[in-house]
């Protein structure tokens, strides 16, 4: 949809190297909020549509404003079924999945950006791979193991594998961190009377701190939106993650789509406010944490 | 995890940028751990424990699932072997030959690869002219177009394929709305996913919107590291703007391009969560991509090893790839 809007390489490419840029600046400038727009638009019928009245939503006539706006349907999405023990299932398996997974990466980024080690390659090969196995491929023999150790329905069960899938990007990007506070430091520390523990605690983990900071968020914003292995590996209603239990809306009768809205809505937006503190990191993150070693 | 989970995380791409000093201190012998001047004894054992937690979790998770995996596609694993935990029978190659030698595998292998390929081409060709674009936009219209890239970005997959199945709903979407304005009133109640063809097409159209913020975050990040005078001076030197862009431009991002591409490839060869809501949870059979095909193998018609053997080639059709991404980290210094 936005490659009819984008120019073709050729065209944006004159401009940069024309010194009279400024002054054909404003047609990209008007590409660029269209593209916006179709980008956004989807967000926005999310949020509009969760405030609409009822009435609109099943109107065979939809308009791209509301008429009213009405909180209705977060009324309902909240009232549904087990909503309270959604989000605290939620919450629980993506925090424990998130602290634990924090601990081990930390570690092995501390391994992996301080030590030259046998196998050290192999291992970054290992995690790098692991992010690309077809979960699906994972699932049936993780269903029949979780199964036989009785770990279905079992929040365990659920935080061992999202903390393990969130481990290959954390270690990476830590160690991204790791490798650029100066060994010197952690000596240093060392010959002033800290021990190896008393290093870490004083000088590294606070130069750490935002690199722990970012790769949790990834972590918890990749747990609190897995859906395949928690509509599996959990079958108790009332142990459902909160995606799963956006599926109550939809019935034999059809879909609650106001409510269905706003509920995504509720489940959104704590991933957009944490996306939208993380930006800066993230870029910093990607380009010189994982770069750089 | 999923594809569209991973999307949201991104892994780290390498952009280029002049080589680092390597703040890692090397020891004499690399395959000797230990022997350099500052690991003093116990440094030897201790990187080994500090990533034995991270090995042990790997390993519970994926290595050991995965053998699994290869031990199950021999056996005949149904319901009865997963709750009274017999061990199933071995039957060999047996799974193998039977889903290789269905055509409905084939089928659902060639919509899978016709879907990812289009998937993958739109996204980078979309996702490479946006970044483009965002070098030439003004700073208030390029922080406009990042936010509503990046919102669009944090929609979790679940939310994201319910707004879709809103806005592609026979008799209360949107889509059909506003193309009942443009065509006429034949398209209220229309349903989009009586014909594959126009089901898959609303499909790809969450795929692509979901993946592209990825692409276009990371190319331009890739397009900020082509030198500026060396555009200029290929132009002055009177390259025309293809040239420019072959010579000049390319070169520096293909690295991080070929790299996105791959992960596409990765990522809409395991499209599930989109289909499978959109679908109602229930996707029919000519809905079905490998993934779903595996699952609905083991878990509808409860045949754990149809459905592993099926993982299992999926994971092979897709280790080639898998090994040309690893080679490009190797190129571009990712695994050193």
């Amino acid at each position: 949809m936005s490659t009819s809007t984008a120019p073709s390489p050729a065209d944006t490419e004159q401009q940069t190297v024309r010194p009279d840029r400024k002054r054909t600046r404003w047609h990209y400038d008007v590409i660029g909020l269209v593209t916006a727009v179709v980008m956004a638009f989807p967000v926005y019928w999310l949020i509009i549509s969760s405030l609409r009245p009822n009435h609109e939503i099943r109107s065979y006539d939809q308009t791209l404003w509301p008429s009213s706006l009405t909180f209705d349907n977060f009324a309902r999405a909240v009232k549904q079924e087990n909503f309270a023990t959604a989000v605290q299932s939620s919450l629980i398996v993506s925090v424990t999945a998130v602290l634990g997974g924090m601990v081990i990466a930390t570690l092995a980024a501390l391994a992996i950006g301080r030590f030259r080690f046998f196998g050290r390659k192999a291992l970054l090969m290992i995690l790098i791979l692991v992010q690309m196995l077809p979960p699906t491929a994972m699932l049936i023999p993780i269903y029949a193991q979780l199964n036989a150790m009785g770990g279905l329905d079992e929040y365990w069960g659920l935080i061992v594998v999202y903390l393990v899938s969130t481990l290959p990007f954390a270690v990476v990007m830590i160690r991204g961190f790791v490798v650029n506070i100066p060994v010197e430091l952690e000596e240093s520390a060392m010959v002033d009377g800290c021990t190896r523990m008393g290093a870490f605690r004083r000088v590294i983990f606070p130069l750490l701190a935002p690199g722990l900071a970012a790769a949790s968020i990834f972590a918890l914003v990749n747990a609190w939106n897995e859906y395949l292995f928690a509509y599996i590996l959990i079958n108790d209603n009332s142990k459902y993650t909160l995606n799963v239990w956006l599926m109550t809306f939809t019935t034999e009768r059809g879909t609650d789509y106001g409510a269905l809205m706003a509920a995504s809505t509720l489940i959104a937006l704590p991933v957009v406010v944490f996306f939208m503190i993380i930006q800066k990191k993230m870029a910093t993150g990607l380009t010189s944490g994982a770069v750089k070693g | 995890m999923t594809a569209a989970d991973t999307k949201a995380a991104g892994p780290p791409v390498p952009v280029p940028r002049a080589p680092e000093p390597d703040r890692v201190r090397k020891g004499p012998g690399r395959g000797s751990p230990g022997s350099g001047p500052r690991q003093r004894k116990k440094g030897a054992l201790l990187p080994y424990l500090l990533i034995l937690p991270a090995i042990v979790a790997i390993a519970a998770v994926y290595a050991f699932p995965l053998s699994k995996t290869v031990i199950m596609s021999f056996q005949d694993m149904g319901r009865k072997e997963l709750w009274t935990g017999d061990a199933p029978p071995w039957v060999g190659l047996d799974q193998f030959t039977n889903i290789l030698g269905d055509s409905e595998f084939w089928s659902v292998t060639g919509r899978t690869v016709v879907f990812m390929a289009v998937c993958v081409t739109v996204t980078m060709a979309a996702g490479l002219l946006i970044a483009m674009l965002m070098m030439r936009l003004t700073t208030w219209v390029r922080l406009v177009l990042t936010a509503c890239l990046v919102a669009a970005w944090s929609m979790p997959l679940m939310v994201a394929a319910s707004i879709f199945r809103w806005l592609s709903d026979s008799d209360y979407g949107l889509i059909n709305t506003l193309i009942a304005k443009v065509v006429g009133e034949d398209f209220l109640g229309h349903n989009w996913f009586l014909d594959p063809k126009q089901g898959f097409a609303i499909i790809s159209l969450l795929v692509i919107w979901g993946a592209i913020p990825f692409v276009v975050i990371t190319l331009y990040a890739a397009l900020t590291q082509v030198p500026k005078e060396l555009e200029e001076a290929a132009a002055l030197d009177g390259a025309n703007v293809l040239k420019v862009f072959t010579f000049v431009t390319w070169p520096v991002i293909r690295p991080v391009f070929t790299m996105v591409t791959t992960l596409s490839v990765i990522w809409d060869f395991n499209v599930f969560g989109q289909i499978w809501l959109l679908r109602g949870n229930k996707p029919e059979p000519e809905y079905e991509t490998l993934g779903l095909y595996s699952f609905s193998k083991a878990f509808e018609s409860t045949s754990f090893s149809q459905g592993t053997a099926i993982a299992l080639i999926t994971v092979v059709l897709l280790s080639g790839v898998a090994v040309y991404y690893l080679r490009q980290l190797m190129k571009t210094g990712e695994v050193e």
